[in-house]
């Protein structure tokens, strides 16, 4: 290969290509159109998620969560996914417990914040059923970016000196200004990624509410782009306000319409997260005895989305978790 | 600490003692938990220009409730921005942000931090969470600060792990591994005593010692050597001002405040 230009590399296995070349050319055919790209759940995970992709979800582990299209991943069984585990708390806990993962870089995963930590998903890692490649928040955000502006690498100054570095598949290297040693974090390109917003026009022009966390770049980074949605609203409705839009349509593939669509999870200014399922997952997923009944019942056992709803409380307890989010 | 005889727990002074150390009209990123009472607490008496920052967009937010984690909607309610997290972590590198409050599972005479795994990292006993934005924080904010109980489990001679960098290895590691300059730990707050780092060798130094403990108390609970000062102070008791708003402003569900710390 090319001359050693770096410092030191972590021993980590890099699982996305960060060559912006290679990414150009699958941009250069994607479409761009205006077309309407409504479908369901099932018809978008079958079109957009293939076994072994590289998948990111957005949001932030118990809030904007996409739900409907983990769940979806379970049920259609995909197999060999790697993950972008961005603050991966119950996203990561359904994928785990689904078998749906092989690889992961992991910034913060297993836990569930102050909930505790799922067995299940800590399972996959003291039991080596993973490759696993270790970052930080800041990192795989900043490695977004990175892809987002069409650059193989970003530099940045976290990671040096710790094992997170030594367990990374990052790199060292000197400025050609300063000569700092910077830690140049490689461009992510994920496959494909899941992101639930607030509002979207049919063709994928859609609006956040709230933070971003990383959305707004990794609807750009990803090589396809799932969305679920709130709520469709005629485009004219995009245009009228289009400071607020987050998501271009020529970055998305397909839009679900998912109401309710991050339960259990927070979705900011709608609802709540449901405190007392997400505890009773935590407590199942602690046994596989205990879990795959649960799994049966909620995700195997439902055909989509509005299943599980109704099978958790439906209209009833949302109007709870709205009050919730509310403060009423 | 048994507590006994106090009329505040254990949870209740490491909160109030990490308040104090909060400047007025500076920068901090906080997590759940007792870093975020703790700020809110400063924000309630001596900083009330204290900005408050969550690693996933919160900026600033008038907080109606404890977060239950650090990107739900709670951490920006009527906040200033709601903005993301490169912008966070953007303005922890370009050095806006004075401090930040990490947690873990091991810490060493360097403040070096292990949240990732016990054991082998190959095939570990426990596995936990991984840095999250724990390594950034502790990479690029001013001040790195410690909320911790304080056991021989925690506070080890070699973390399994360094997750997140403390001094690394002593003086000048973390500016020769090309971490910025004049950062690091600052404030180690524990249900024993507040250390700090002392600042030729960087090592955890005992800068007081809580009421009715005493320097066996904390030997018995250190893994490792810890650095003395000649005469050692008492902290700080929580003041009634700082109970009363602590337990009927901060936090008044006692989510935090009712833990048992230890």
């Amino acid at each position: 290969m090319e001359e050693t230009l770096f410092l030191e590399a972590g021993e980590g296995k890099l699982f996305t290509d960060p060559h912006p070349d290679r990414a150009r050319e699958f941009f250069r055919k994607k479409s761009r159109a205006m077309v309407d790209k409504t479908m369901s759940v099932s018809e978008a995970v079958r079109r957009f998620v293939n076994d072994g992709d590289y998948l990111a979800v957005g949001g932030f582990g118990t809030n904007r969560i996409p739900t409907a299209l983990l769940h979806e991943v379970l049920r259609q069984g995909k197999r060999n996914l790697g993950l972008s585990g961005h603050t991966a708390t119950h996203d990561f806990q359904i994928l785990a417990a689904g078998g749906a993962i092989d690889r992961v870089d992991v910034a913060y995963v297993v836990g569930l914040e102050a909930r505790g930590l799922s067995k299940a998903a800590r399972r996959l890692f003291e039991e080596a059923k993973v490759e696993v490649c270790e970052w930080t928040n800041g990192a795989l955000a900043w490695r977004y970016k990175a892809a987002v502006m069409g650059i193989p690498y970003i530099p940045a100054r976290v990671m040096l000196g710790t094992d997170t570095f030594w367990k990374s598949a990052a790199k060292t290297v000197t400025c050609p200004y300063t000569g700092l040693k910077l830690v140049a974090l490689p461009a992510l390109y994920p496959d494909v990624a899941f992101i639930h917003v607030h509002r979207s026009d049919i063709y994928g022009n859609a609006q956040i509410d709230g933070i971003s966390v990383a959305d707004f770049d990794l609807a750009r980074a990803a090589k396809r782009v799932i969305l679920t949605t709130e709520e469709i609203v005629p485009t004219d409705y995009i245009r009228d306000d289009p400071t607020r839009t987050v998501i271009t349509h020529y970055c998305v593939d397909a839009v679900c319409h998912v109401p309710y669509g991050s339960y259990p999870g927070n979705m900011p200014y709608l609802y709540f997260s449901d405190e007392e399922h997400l505890k009773e997952w935590l407590a199942v997923d602690g046994n596989p005895e205990t879990l795959k009944p649960f799994l049966d019942k909620y995700i195997y056992g439902t055909k989509d989305f509005a299943e599980y709803l109704e099978l958790c409380g439906g209209e009833a307890k949302m109007e709870t978790l709205r009050r919730k989010e509310l403060l009423e | 600490m048994s507590g006994l005889g106090k009329k505040y727990n254990a949870m209740e002074l490491m909160i109030c003692l990490a308040a104090r150390f909060l400047e007025d009209g500076k920068t901090v990123v906080v997590g759940t938990g007792a870093p975020c009472a703790a700020a809110m607490l400063a924000q309630k008496t001596h900083a009330p220009n204290l900005t408050m920052l969550f690693e996933a967009g919160g900026v600033a937010p008038l907080l109606p409730t404890m977060p239950i984690s650090v990107g739900d909607s709670r951490t920006f309610y009527k906040a200033v921005m709601a903005s993301s997290m490169i912008d966070i972590m953007d303005a922890c590198q370009r050095g806006i942000v004075d401090y930040c409050f990490l947690g873990g599972a091991q810490i060493d005479m360097y403040g070096n931090i292990n949240s990732t795994v016990i054991g082998d990292f190959e095939k570990p006993r426990v596995r936990l969470p991984g840095s999250g934005g724990a390594n950034d924080l502790a990479s690029l904010t001013w001040r790195t600060m410690v909320i911790t109980p304080h056991d021989k489990r925690r506070f080890v001679p070699r973390v399994d792990f360094i997750t997140s960098p403390g001094y690394l290895t002593g003086k000048g590691a973390r500016e020769a591994a090309g971490l910025p300059p004049g950062t690091g730990p600052y404030k180690i707050i524990t249900n024993l005593c507040v250390l700090g780092f002392d600042e030729e060798t960087c090592r955890m130094k005992v800068e007081s010692l809580h009421a009715g403990v005493t320097k066996e108390d904390v030997v018995a609970a250190t893994g490792f050597e810890l650095l003395w000062p000649e005469e050692v102070p008492i902290s700080g008791e929580p003041t009634d001002e700082e109970l009363e708003i602590l337990r009927n402003e901060v936090d008044p569900m006692k989510y935090i405040i009712g833990r048992e710390a230890v």
